[in-house]
């Protein structure tokens, strides 16, 4: 029985990561399979969003800025409004110009951003970032939580505390996956309609065919930063329950470009540019890849290192680290140049009495 | 005039932006030729820099092993070849298959390859520091003595010199290359205008070729002249010269190999110089952001000119 649960919660949090994932890619879809705008800098709007909420969400602290023990959801709807303000600024600056210069922008915003976490110390506390984030339904545990407004409302602080101690220690794990799982379901539902809506079938001409667009009368650069402003606000939602999940942030090591941003594209690409469901398959399919390779990894360099006592398994684990990054990007490569459709292609968002066809599969589609 | 502030202020913040500069304008001049030639902003060309830095450490180390030292310079050129056979091979599998594409998708796979190559030297040469050449770096004694007795003493070490004269060299060479031989006007054409340059019966392949060869010579010599100054290779710095450099080709102009170097100059003079307490004692800007300030002279420049100083191509 214990094993099982061991792999019921494995399971889980592959859920709960590989669906953060998915967030990620379905704000990416909304930029680059949408709009076909280039975003290289993922990682700055995650980390705005993840540090918007860890800030606003946290109890009172010394170590950095406030702390302001606010409410969840706020702190996760602010994480969005200022990854999304970022973005419009870059956007009116850059997306008038070709998307080579967009790509170099945001690579540069992801790396300024990082920069700023990193030496703002008084409001970030710095390179030793910031822990005990709340985590969504663990958070009722916290003693904060349950003997403040609502939940003092329908018991006593000791009877929460004896209700909780009573509950399994992973009861959380379930309910944070499902609100995951829901809140991708709802992006998706939400990004259909907009992909299917006459604003969808516009960003689609728009990509496709911008001087058409144009003389059309589409407003090109709006509709560009539109797009981009959604994204970047979903990237902005993705990096709060990146927050909630880790607990703990710090500006290096968990922001990541070549493990956020280049994670993200290879699960777009893989997954199919310009189809929801793609972005969401791509998602779960790639992280499943990634953490289950990390498992086979492991096992391999016990192996390895049980026969030849030589070796270090450390400097093997390390160096293992890196090849897997390696072939991510070769697999990437690949991708891009055998199967420009990825595993579900896009579908033309076709008006709706037409019958839909799907986009050419090779990579006249752009 | 030549008081403690012209003492302080020309060796630890002019020279070291100048040389910072060099570094920045010869990385920057791969990528504004690529991006003029090839028409896409190459994202693989730091991590390009930095695996010509760790081929030259190891055609050192291996010299060391058969007991000859060699001066990095010397070490450079095996490392440049190796580089440049580098260079050719990704353009042949990665970026060639997507020439007649949309652009994107070449930035798309040069982003790809960014990774690749960073991973591959990480997995080779293991992720953690590595000495260049050890030793504290003295200021050359003769250019001290002279200066110092012409009243504004220079403290510089052998290592500026070598980077400045090479900077030189390389800058002196490339206007040769572009001016005055076949080859050079031939890429100046396509950078031009590549359906003139087709029409007129201009082998693009071979421009091709040809800017990969320049690209990869001057990123080998700025990253290894980059490890000569920070005397330390990791495996993230080519990483972080990518910003500037991009900020350097766009400030130049792109396809404008001189702007280039100019942009460089500005961008590592602008960089260094920022952290100088021009107002009060405190640093005008904190260390830390000093490579934001070659993010904000890129944004300002594609606010005002995007086309560049040098009235590059603007897309």
């Amino acid at each position: 029985m214990e094993a099982y649960l061991g792999y019921f919660l494995y399971l889980l949090s592959l859920l709960t990561v590989g669906g953060i994932y998915a967030i990620f890619a379905l704000g990416l879809n909304v930029q680059w399979g949408f709009a076909g705008l280039f975003n290289a800098g993922i990682v700055g709007f995650a980390a705005v969003g993840a540090y918007a909420y860890a800030l606003l969400t946290t109890a009172e602290s010394p170590f950095h800025i406030g702390g302001f023990g606010l409410p969840l959801p706020i702190g996760m709807a602010v994480a969005m409004a200022l990854s999304a303000l970022i973005a419009g600024v870059i956007g009116l600056i850059c997306i008038r110009l070709r998307s080579d210069y967009l790509a170099i922008a945001t690579i540069g915003i992801g790396e300024i951003i990082k920069l700023i976490l990193k030496n703002e110390t008084d409001i970030t506390n710095g390179p030793r970032g910031i822990n005990k984030i709340p985590r969504a339904w663990e958070h009722f545990s916290e003693e904060r939580f349950y003997s403040s407004a609502p939940m003092s409302w329908i018991a006593t602080p000791e009877q929460w505390g004896a209700f909780f101690d009573s509950l399994p220690n992973w009861y959380w794990q379930p309910l944070f996956a499902g609100t995951i799982l829901l809140t991708v379901y709802i992006l998706y539902r939400m990004l259909e309609r907009a992909r299917l809506s006459p604003w969808g079938r516009m960003m689609t001409a728009i990509r496709e065919n911008e001087s058409a667009a144009r003389a059309a009368g589409k407003d090109v650069t709006r509709r560009r930063i539109e797009a981009f402003v959604i994204g970047a606000a979903i990237m902005g939602l993705g990096g709060a329950l990146f927050a909630q999940h880790l607990r703990l942030i710090e500006p290096t090591n968990t922001f990541d470009p070549s493990k956020v941003t280049f994670l993200v594209w290879v699960m777009l690409i893989a997954g199919g540019s310009g189809n929801n469901r793609g972005a969401i398959l791509g998602g779960f399919l790639i992280w499943t890849i990634w953490s289950a390779s990390e498992l086979f990894i492991s096992g391999g360099i016990a192996l390895i290192s049980s026969t030849f006592e030589t070796l270090d398994p450390s400097i093997l684990a390390t160096r293992a680290g890196f090849l897997r990054m390696m072939l991510i990007g070769i697999l990437m490569q690949v991708i891009l140049q055998r199967y420009p459709g990825g595993i579900l292609p896009e579908v033309r968002p076709a008006s709706p009495k037409a019958v839909k066809t799907t986009a050419g599969p090779t990579g006249d589609d752009t | 005039m030549w008081d403690a502030f012209g003492f302080e202020f020309v060796n630890f913040y002019f020279i070291p932006g100048l040389v910072l500069g060099c570094i920045y304008a010869l990385g920057a001049i791969g990528i504004t030729l690529t991006f003029g030639i090839l028409r896409f902003a190459n994202f693989a060309h730091g991590e390009i820099m930095m695996s010509g830095a760790y081929l030259t450490w190891t055609v050192m180390a291996i010299a060391g092993a058969a007991g000859l030292t060699l001066h990095p310079l010397v070490a450079m050129v095996p490392a440049a070849a190796l580089v440049i056979i580098l260079f050719l091979g990704t353009d042949r599998f990665f970026y060639k298959p997507f020439r007649k594409a949309d652009t994107i998708k070449v930035v798309m796979a040069s982003f790809g390859m960014m990774l690749i190559i960073r991973s591959a030297v990480q997995a080779i040469w293991g992720p953690n520091q590595i000495t260049f050449v050890p030793g504290i770096a003295r200021p050359n004694a003769t250019l001290q003595s002279i200066t110092g007795d012409m009243g504004m003493m220079i403290l510089m070490p052998n290592k500026h010199i070598w980077i400045f004269a090479g900077t030189l060299v390389l800058v002196v060479a490339l206007g040769y290359l572009l001016g005055r031989t076949r080859i050079g006007k031939a890429m100046r054409a396509v950078s031009d205008s590549p359906d003139l340059a087709h029409v007129t019966g201009i082998n693009v392949d071979m421009v091709i070729r040809a800017t990969w060869i320049v690209g990869g010579i001057c990123a080998t010599a700025a990253g290894v002249f980059l490890v000569m100054d920070t005397q330390m290779l990791e495996t993230t710095m080519g990483f972080r010269m990518l910003l500037p450099m991009f900020a350097a080709a766009i400030l130049g102009g792109i396809g404008k190999p001189y702007g280039a170097v100019f942009g460089g100059l500005v961008i590592g003079l602008a960089e260094e110089l920022s952290a100088y307490p021009w107002i009060g004692d405190a640093p005008l800007l904190s260390p830390g952001y000093k490579t934001g300030v070659a993010f904000a002279i890129m944004v300002i420049m594609l606010i005002v000119r995007p086309q560049g100083l040098f009235k590059g191509r603007s897309f």
